[in-house]
Protein backbone atom coordinates (compact mmCIF):
# COMPACT_ATOMS: atom_id res chain seq x y z
CA UNK A 1 0.00 0.00 0.00
CA UNK A 2 1.24 3.65 -0.79
CA UNK A 3 0.51 6.37 1.71
CA UNK A 4 -0.15 9.59 -0.61
CA UNK A 5 -0.89 13.29 -0.04
CA UNK A 6 -1.82 16.01 -2.76
CA UNK A 7 -3.27 19.15 -2.69
CA UNK A 8 -6.68 18.49 -4.38
CA UNK A 9 -8.99 21.97 -5.56
CA UNK A 10 -6.60 23.42 -2.62
CA UNK A 11 -7.38 21.40 0.02
CA UNK A 12 -4.76 18.86 1.09
CA UNK A 13 -5.76 15.78 1.00
CA UNK A 14 -4.39 12.10 2.53
CA UNK A 15 -4.97 8.55 1.78
CA UNK A 16 -3.76 4.91 1.82
CA UNK A 17 -4.66 3.47 -1.49
CA UNK A 18 -2.74 0.17 -3.95
CA UNK A 19 0.45 1.24 -5.73
CA UNK A 20 -2.04 0.46 -8.47
CA UNK A 21 -4.61 2.17 -7.82
CA UNK A 22 -4.88 5.13 -10.66
CA UNK A 23 -5.53 8.79 -9.84
CA UNK A 24 -8.86 8.75 -11.45
CA UNK A 25 -9.91 5.93 -8.91
CA UNK A 26 -8.28 7.98 -5.68
CA UNK A 27 -10.63 11.05 -7.02
CA UNK A 28 -13.42 9.52 -7.92
CA UNK A 29 -13.38 6.48 -5.13
CA UNK A 30 -11.63 8.36 -1.85
CA UNK A 31 -12.10 11.88 -2.43
CA UNK A 32 -15.96 11.29 -3.82
CA UNK A 33 -14.89 13.39 -6.44
CA UNK A 34 -17.26 11.97 -9.60
CA UNK A 35 -16.96 14.92 -11.73
CA UNK A 36 -13.84 13.22 -13.27
CA UNK A 37 -15.10 11.04 -15.88
CA UNK A 38 -13.73 7.31 -16.74
CA UNK A 39 -14.83 7.17 -20.32
CA UNK A 40 -12.63 4.65 -22.43
CA UNK A 41 -10.27 3.28 -20.28
CA UNK A 42 -7.61 2.97 -22.94
CA UNK A 43 -6.16 6.83 -22.16
CA UNK A 44 -7.82 8.03 -25.97
CA UNK A 45 -11.29 9.70 -25.09
CA UNK A 46 -10.06 12.40 -22.29
CA UNK A 47 -13.02 11.80 -20.35
CA UNK A 48 -10.15 12.23 -17.46
CA UNK A 49 -8.32 15.03 -17.73
CA UNK A 50 -7.58 16.91 -14.64
CA UNK A 51 -5.18 19.65 -14.01
CA UNK A 52 -1.50 17.92 -12.41
CA UNK A 53 0.97 21.06 -11.26
CA UNK A 54 -1.27 23.19 -13.56
CA UNK A 55 -1.13 20.99 -16.76
CA UNK A 56 -3.79 19.04 -18.62
CA UNK A 57 -3.43 15.09 -18.25
CA UNK A 58 -5.14 12.29 -18.14
CA UNK A 59 -5.99 10.85 -14.88
CA UNK A 60 -6.47 7.34 -15.79
CA UNK A 61 -2.50 6.87 -16.75
CA UNK A 62 -1.10 8.12 -13.96
CA UNK A 63 -1.00 6.48 -10.38
CA UNK A 64 -1.86 8.09 -7.69
CA UNK A 65 0.99 7.43 -6.32
CA UNK A 66 2.86 9.48 -8.98
CA UNK A 67 1.28 12.62 -8.21
CA UNK A 68 1.48 11.93 -4.58
CA UNK A 69 2.92 15.95 -3.48
CA UNK A 70 1.64 17.15 -6.68
CA UNK A 71 -1.64 19.95 -6.69
CA UNK A 72 -4.51 18.56 -8.48
CA UNK A 73 -7.50 20.34 -9.87
CA UNK A 74 -10.78 18.75 -11.00
CA UNK A 75 -13.77 20.22 -12.65
CA UNK A 76 -14.64 20.68 -9.09
CA UNK A 77 -12.39 22.76 -8.52
CA UNK A 78 -12.82 25.56 -11.04
CA UNK A 79 -16.11 27.40 -9.98
CA UNK A 80 -15.68 29.81 -7.72
CA UNK A 81 -18.67 29.32 -5.47
CA UNK A 82 -21.68 29.86 -7.28
CA UNK A 83 -20.08 31.71 -10.17
CA UNK A 84 -19.13 29.39 -12.91
CA UNK A 85 -15.76 29.29 -14.14
CA UNK A 86 -15.77 31.17 -17.74
CA UNK A 87 -15.31 28.22 -19.75
CA UNK A 88 -18.15 26.50 -17.73
CA UNK A 89 -20.11 29.29 -18.49
CA UNK A 90 -19.67 29.54 -21.74
CA UNK A 91 -20.35 26.04 -22.57
CA UNK A 92 -23.72 26.38 -21.01
CA UNK A 93 -24.17 29.54 -23.01
CA UNK A 94 -23.19 27.81 -26.44
CA UNK A 95 -24.41 25.16 -25.53
CA UNK A 96 -21.52 22.96 -25.96
CA UNK A 97 -22.60 19.27 -25.05
CA UNK A 98 -25.29 17.17 -25.11
CA UNK A 99 -25.11 14.27 -22.88
CA UNK A 100 -22.24 15.61 -20.61
CA UNK A 101 -19.63 12.82 -20.59
CA UNK A 102 -17.23 14.34 -22.20
CA UNK A 103 -17.76 18.05 -20.68
CA UNK A 104 -15.73 17.88 -17.43
CA UNK A 105 -12.06 16.21 -19.29
CA UNK A 106 -13.33 18.88 -22.42
CA UNK A 107 -14.05 21.63 -19.68
CA UNK A 108 -10.42 20.73 -17.86
CA UNK A 109 -8.69 20.85 -21.49
CA UNK A 110 -10.09 24.06 -22.77
CA UNK A 111 -9.02 25.84 -19.44
CA UNK A 112 -5.45 24.48 -20.17
CA UNK A 113 -5.10 25.43 -23.71
CA UNK A 114 -6.94 28.75 -23.22
CA UNK A 115 -3.40 29.39 -20.08
CA UNK A 116 -0.92 27.87 -22.67
CA UNK A 117 -2.27 30.30 -25.64
CA UNK A 118 -2.19 33.68 -23.87
CA UNK A 119 -1.79 35.25 -27.59
CA UNK A 120 -5.50 34.36 -28.12
CA UNK A 121 -6.73 31.17 -30.09
CA UNK A 122 -8.59 30.21 -33.73
CA UNK A 123 -10.62 27.73 -34.82
CA UNK A 124 -8.09 25.57 -36.31
CA UNK A 125 -5.89 26.01 -33.49
CA UNK A 126 -8.62 25.14 -30.93
CA UNK A 127 -9.87 22.10 -33.27
CA UNK A 128 -6.09 20.48 -33.24
CA UNK A 129 -5.78 21.15 -29.68
CA UNK A 130 -8.76 19.19 -29.45
CA UNK A 131 -6.96 16.13 -30.33
CA UNK A 132 -6.72 14.34 -26.92
CA UNK A 133 -10.51 14.61 -25.77
CA UNK A 134 -13.62 12.25 -28.04
CA UNK A 135 -17.13 13.58 -27.76
CA UNK A 136 -19.58 11.52 -29.75
CA UNK A 137 -22.73 13.55 -29.37
CA UNK A 138 -21.50 17.18 -30.56
CA UNK A 139 -19.46 17.00 -33.78
CA UNK A 140 -17.40 19.12 -31.72
CA UNK A 141 -18.83 22.47 -33.71
CA UNK A 142 -20.55 23.86 -30.20
CA UNK A 143 -17.16 22.61 -28.43
CA UNK A 144 -15.23 24.82 -30.55
CA UNK A 145 -17.45 27.81 -30.17
CA UNK A 146 -17.32 27.60 -27.01
CA UNK A 147 -13.36 27.32 -26.07
CA UNK A 148 -13.15 30.68 -28.39
CA UNK A 149 -16.00 32.50 -26.47
CA UNK A 150 -14.04 31.38 -23.33
CA UNK A 151 -10.90 32.75 -24.98
CA UNK A 152 -12.37 35.80 -25.25
CA UNK A 153 -14.25 36.43 -22.28
CA UNK A 154 -11.17 35.49 -20.59
CA UNK A 155 -9.27 38.74 -22.22
CA UNK A 156 -6.93 36.11 -24.32
CA UNK A 157 -4.66 36.21 -21.23
CA UNK A 158 -3.39 33.62 -19.10
CA UNK A 159 -5.67 33.40 -15.96
CA UNK A 160 -5.08 30.54 -13.39
CA UNK A 161 -7.13 27.70 -13.68
CA UNK A 162 -8.69 27.59 -9.90
CA UNK B 1 -3.52 -3.67 -13.48
CA UNK B 2 -2.12 -6.34 -11.55
CA UNK B 3 -0.42 -5.62 -8.21
CA UNK B 4 2.67 -3.55 -8.21
CA UNK B 5 5.19 -1.72 -5.91
CA UNK B 6 5.69 1.81 -6.87
CA UNK B 7 9.23 3.77 -5.96
CA UNK B 8 10.33 7.13 -6.52
CA UNK B 9 13.55 7.83 -7.10
CA UNK B 10 15.41 11.80 -7.00
CA UNK B 11 18.80 10.53 -8.30
CA UNK B 12 20.11 7.90 -11.33
CA UNK B 13 22.16 6.16 -8.89
CA UNK B 14 18.85 5.88 -6.72
CA UNK B 15 16.64 4.50 -9.54
CA UNK B 16 19.14 1.82 -9.82
CA UNK B 17 19.84 0.80 -6.68
CA UNK B 18 16.24 0.61 -6.54
CA UNK B 19 15.98 -2.06 -9.68
CA UNK B 20 18.50 -3.74 -8.44
CA UNK B 21 16.35 -4.41 -5.63
CA UNK B 22 13.32 -5.17 -7.22
CA UNK B 23 12.45 -8.40 -8.30
CA UNK B 24 11.02 -7.39 -11.35
CA UNK B 25 11.35 -3.83 -11.73
CA UNK B 26 10.89 -1.30 -14.34
CA UNK B 27 11.82 2.52 -14.93
CA UNK B 28 9.14 4.57 -15.61
CA UNK B 29 9.38 7.70 -16.86
CA UNK B 30 6.42 9.57 -17.96
CA UNK B 31 3.84 6.32 -18.25
CA UNK B 32 1.99 7.12 -21.49
CA UNK B 33 2.82 3.79 -22.98
CA UNK B 34 3.81 1.68 -19.91
CA UNK B 35 0.69 2.72 -17.88
CA UNK B 36 -1.63 1.69 -20.46
CA UNK B 37 -0.01 -1.04 -21.11
CA UNK B 38 -0.06 -2.52 -17.37
CA UNK B 39 -3.64 -1.62 -17.13
CA UNK B 40 -4.16 -3.70 -20.54
CA UNK B 41 -2.15 -6.54 -18.43
CA UNK B 42 0.72 -6.60 -21.06
CA UNK B 43 3.07 -5.59 -18.89
CA UNK B 44 3.19 -6.49 -14.90
CA UNK B 45 6.53 -5.52 -13.50
CA UNK B 46 6.60 -6.70 -10.05
CA UNK B 47 7.89 -2.74 -9.19
CA UNK B 48 7.62 0.60 -10.54
CA UNK B 49 10.85 3.43 -10.26
CA UNK B 50 9.40 6.69 -11.25
CA UNK B 51 12.23 8.35 -13.22
CA UNK B 52 9.96 11.81 -13.04
CA UNK B 53 11.27 14.15 -10.65
CA UNK B 54 15.01 13.15 -11.39
CA UNK B 55 16.15 17.21 -11.73
CA UNK B 56 19.25 15.82 -13.42
CA UNK B 57 17.37 14.33 -16.26
CA UNK B 58 15.44 17.39 -17.34
CA UNK B 59 16.12 20.40 -19.33
CA UNK B 60 17.56 21.75 -23.12
CA UNK B 61 20.97 22.80 -23.31
CA UNK B 62 21.58 25.18 -27.12
CA UNK B 63 25.89 25.65 -27.07
CA UNK B 64 26.96 26.71 -30.35
CA UNK B 65 26.69 24.23 -32.39
CA UNK B 66 25.34 21.50 -30.21
CA UNK B 67 22.32 20.43 -28.69
CA UNK B 68 21.84 18.19 -25.29
CA UNK B 69 18.18 17.46 -24.09
CA UNK B 70 17.74 15.77 -20.87
CA UNK B 71 15.64 12.89 -21.28
CA UNK B 72 13.61 13.45 -18.42
CA UNK B 73 12.42 16.21 -20.99
CA UNK B 74 8.43 16.29 -21.83
CA UNK B 75 7.32 16.35 -25.16
CA UNK B 76 5.75 19.79 -24.46
CA UNK B 77 8.74 21.25 -23.12
CA UNK B 78 10.48 20.24 -26.44
CA UNK B 79 8.22 21.70 -28.39
CA UNK B 80 7.89 25.10 -27.11
CA UNK B 81 11.23 25.45 -26.37
CA UNK B 82 12.71 29.05 -28.02
CA UNK B 83 16.57 28.12 -27.99
CA UNK B 84 15.41 24.72 -29.48
CA UNK B 85 13.12 26.08 -32.42
CA UNK B 86 16.18 28.27 -33.44
CA UNK B 87 18.22 25.39 -33.70
CA UNK B 88 15.97 22.73 -34.83
CA UNK B 89 12.78 24.15 -35.13
CA UNK B 90 12.00 20.27 -37.37
CA UNK B 91 12.47 18.91 -33.60
CA UNK B 92 10.01 21.17 -31.87
CA UNK B 93 7.33 20.36 -34.62
CA UNK B 94 7.56 16.70 -34.11
CA UNK B 95 7.57 17.04 -30.46
CA UNK B 96 4.41 18.79 -30.95
CA UNK B 97 2.55 16.48 -32.61
CA UNK B 98 3.14 13.55 -30.50
CA UNK B 99 -0.34 12.44 -29.03
CA UNK B 100 -2.20 15.38 -28.04
CA UNK B 101 -1.44 18.05 -25.35
CA UNK B 102 -2.39 15.95 -22.22
CA UNK B 103 -0.32 13.07 -23.46
CA UNK B 104 2.75 15.84 -24.20
CA UNK B 105 2.56 17.00 -20.51
CA UNK B 106 3.55 13.62 -19.42
CA UNK B 107 5.46 11.76 -22.00
CA UNK B 108 9.47 12.09 -22.50
CA UNK B 109 12.15 11.89 -24.91
CA UNK B 110 13.62 9.65 -22.85
CA UNK B 111 10.57 7.07 -22.35
CA UNK B 112 9.57 7.11 -25.90
CA UNK B 113 13.44 5.90 -27.85
CA UNK B 114 14.00 3.26 -24.93
CA UNK B 115 10.65 1.94 -25.18
CA UNK B 116 11.45 2.25 -29.38
CA UNK B 117 7.69 1.48 -30.18
CA UNK B 118 7.98 1.19 -34.02
CA UNK B 119 5.33 3.72 -35.01
CA UNK B 120 6.88 6.10 -32.27
CA UNK B 121 8.30 9.64 -33.83
CA UNK B 122 11.48 10.46 -31.80
CA UNK B 123 13.42 7.15 -33.19
CA UNK B 124 13.13 8.78 -36.28
CA UNK B 125 14.46 12.18 -35.25
CA UNK B 126 17.09 10.57 -33.03
CA UNK B 127 18.64 8.31 -36.01
CA UNK B 128 18.49 10.91 -38.83
CA UNK B 129 19.92 13.83 -36.79
CA UNK B 130 22.96 11.04 -35.94
CA UNK B 131 22.47 11.72 -32.01
CA UNK B 132 24.19 10.23 -29.28
CA UNK B 133 22.30 8.92 -26.63
CA UNK B 134 23.84 9.24 -23.45
CA UNK B 135 23.43 6.98 -20.74
CA UNK B 136 24.42 6.19 -16.82
CA UNK B 137 26.74 4.14 -18.09
CA UNK B 138 28.34 5.10 -21.70
CA UNK B 139 27.25 7.16 -24.95
CA UNK B 140 25.60 5.08 -27.89
CA UNK B 141 26.16 6.32 -31.53
CA UNK B 142 21.52 6.42 -32.69
CA UNK B 143 22.59 3.99 -35.46
CA UNK B 144 23.31 1.33 -33.03
CA UNK B 145 21.15 2.12 -30.46
CA UNK B 146 17.51 1.07 -32.05
CA UNK B 147 18.12 -2.50 -31.90
CA UNK B 148 14.35 -4.05 -32.94
CA UNK B 149 10.62 -3.31 -32.42
CA UNK B 150 11.04 -2.62 -28.66
CA UNK B 151 14.64 -3.48 -28.26
CA UNK B 152 17.48 -1.21 -27.39
CA UNK B 153 20.69 -1.66 -26.89
CA UNK B 154 19.91 -0.72 -23.34
CA UNK B 155 20.84 -2.92 -20.34
CA UNK B 156 18.26 -3.75 -17.76
CA UNK B 157 19.45 -1.08 -15.38
CA UNK B 158 20.64 1.24 -17.65
CA UNK B 159 18.64 5.30 -17.80
CA UNK B 160 18.68 6.99 -21.20
CA UNK B 161 20.10 9.99 -19.48
CA UNK B 162 20.29 12.90 -22.32
CA UNK B 163 20.76 12.64 -26.42
CA UNK B 164 22.92 15.05 -28.05
CA UNK B 165 23.29 16.33 -31.67
CA UNK B 166 24.88 18.46 -33.63
CA UNK B 167 22.63 21.32 -35.52
CA UNK B 168 21.60 20.22 -38.65
CA UNK B 169 22.14 22.90 -41.41
CA UNK B 170 18.49 21.66 -42.72
CA UNK B 171 15.73 19.26 -41.11
CA UNK B 172 12.51 18.56 -41.82
CA UNK B 173 9.78 15.90 -40.18
CA UNK B 174 6.51 14.68 -42.12
CA UNK B 175 3.73 11.52 -41.00
CA UNK B 176 0.79 10.22 -42.37
CA UNK B 177 -1.16 9.64 -39.00
CA UNK B 178 -2.95 7.12 -38.58
CA UNK B 179 -6.70 8.36 -38.98
CA UNK B 180 -8.01 6.28 -35.78
CA UNK B 181 -4.44 6.08 -33.60
CA UNK B 182 -2.77 9.56 -34.88
CA UNK B 183 0.51 6.97 -34.63
CA UNK B 184 2.65 7.08 -37.22
CA UNK B 185 1.20 5.12 -40.05
CA UNK B 186 5.37 6.30 -41.73
CA UNK B 187 7.23 8.94 -40.40
CA UNK B 188 10.42 10.44 -42.20
CA UNK B 189 12.67 12.25 -40.54
CA UNK B 190 15.26 14.14 -43.40
CA UNK B 191 18.37 16.15 -41.81
CA UNK B 192 21.12 17.89 -43.89
CA UNK B 193 24.26 17.72 -42.13
CA UNK B 194 27.84 19.13 -43.49
CA UNK B 195 28.84 15.57 -44.34
CA UNK B 196 25.72 14.06 -45.95
CA UNK B 197 22.07 13.30 -45.29
CA UNK B 198 19.82 11.33 -43.70
CA UNK B 199 16.80 10.36 -43.75
CA UNK B 200 14.65 7.81 -40.96
CA UNK B 201 11.57 6.34 -41.34
CA UNK B 202 9.40 5.21 -38.56
CA UNK B 203 6.35 3.56 -38.68
CA UNK B 204 6.91 1.31 -41.70
CA UNK B 205 9.53 -1.37 -40.65
CA UNK B 206 9.02 -4.33 -39.75
CA UNK B 207 11.95 -4.28 -37.35
CA UNK B 208 11.21 -0.26 -36.41
CA UNK B 209 12.99 2.52 -37.13
CA UNK B 210 15.48 2.20 -40.24
CA UNK B 211 17.06 4.88 -42.95
CA UNK B 212 15.83 4.95 -46.23
CA UNK B 213 19.34 4.78 -48.57
CA UNK B 214 16.87 5.24 -51.63
CA UNK B 215 16.18 8.88 -49.88
CA UNK B 216 19.33 9.91 -48.80
CA UNK B 217 20.85 9.03 -52.34
CA UNK B 218 18.62 10.80 -54.17
CA UNK B 219 18.55 13.90 -51.52
CA UNK B 220 22.58 14.40 -51.95
CA UNK B 221 22.36 15.84 -54.99
CA UNK B 222 20.33 18.39 -54.38
CA UNK B 223 17.98 19.05 -51.38
CA UNK B 224 14.80 19.34 -53.10
CA UNK B 225 11.53 18.08 -52.72
CA UNK B 226 11.79 17.22 -56.33
CA UNK B 227 15.03 15.18 -56.31
CA UNK B 228 12.63 12.61 -55.01
CA UNK B 229 10.62 12.48 -58.45
CA UNK B 230 10.80 9.15 -59.28
CA UNK B 231 12.66 7.88 -56.32
CA UNK B 232 11.42 4.03 -54.90
CA UNK B 233 11.94 2.34 -51.87
CA UNK B 234 11.74 -1.14 -51.47
CA UNK B 235 8.53 -3.28 -49.94
CA UNK B 236 10.88 -5.67 -48.34
CA UNK B 237 10.78 -5.38 -44.78
CA UNK B 238 8.23 -3.23 -44.26
CA UNK B 239 4.95 -3.60 -42.34
CA UNK B 240 1.80 -5.19 -43.83
CA UNK B 241 -1.60 -4.83 -41.96
CA UNK B 242 -5.22 -3.97 -41.85
CA UNK B 243 -4.28 -0.28 -42.51
CA UNK B 244 -1.84 -0.47 -45.10
CA UNK B 245 -0.14 -2.81 -47.09
CA UNK B 246 3.94 -2.64 -47.45
CA UNK B 247 3.64 -1.51 -51.17
CA UNK B 248 1.39 1.30 -49.68
CA UNK B 249 4.06 2.20 -46.92
CA UNK B 250 6.90 2.13 -49.78
CA UNK B 251 5.31 4.81 -51.40
CA UNK B 252 4.08 6.51 -48.37
CA UNK B 253 7.66 6.91 -47.85
CA UNK B 254 8.53 9.07 -50.70
CA UNK B 255 5.81 11.35 -50.26
CA UNK B 256 6.07 11.92 -46.34
CA UNK B 257 9.98 12.70 -47.61
CA UNK B 258 8.92 15.43 -50.14
CA UNK B 259 6.71 16.82 -47.50
CA UNK B 260 9.93 16.32 -44.75
CA UNK B 261 12.32 18.55 -47.48
CA UNK B 262 9.67 20.96 -48.29
CA UNK B 263 9.38 21.47 -44.82
CA UNK B 264 12.86 21.64 -44.03
CA UNK B 265 13.24 24.23 -46.99
CA UNK B 266 10.82 26.47 -45.20
CA UNK B 267 7.75 24.78 -46.77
Amino acid sequence: MAEISMTVNGRKVTGTVEDRTLLVHFLRENLGLTGTHVGCDTSQCGACVVHLDGKAVKSCTMLAAQASGSEVTTIEGLAQGAELHPVQAAFREHHGLQCGFCTPGMIMAAVDMINRHPEGLDEKTVRAELEGNLCRCTGYHNIVKAVLAAAEAMGGKAVKAA
Amino acid sequence: MHQTTYHRASSISEAVKMLKEAEDGKFVAGGQTLIPTMKQRLAAPSDLIDLRHIGELKGIEVAGNTVKIGAGTTHAEVARDAALAKACPALCHLAAHIGDPHVRHMGTLGGSIANNDPAADYPAAVLALAATVHTNKREIAADDFFVDLFETALEDDEIVTAISFAVPEKAGYAKFPNPASRYALTGVFVAKHADGVRAAVTGAGENGVFRAEAIEKALVGAFEASALDGTTVPADGLMSDIHASAEYRANLIVVMAKRAVQAANGG
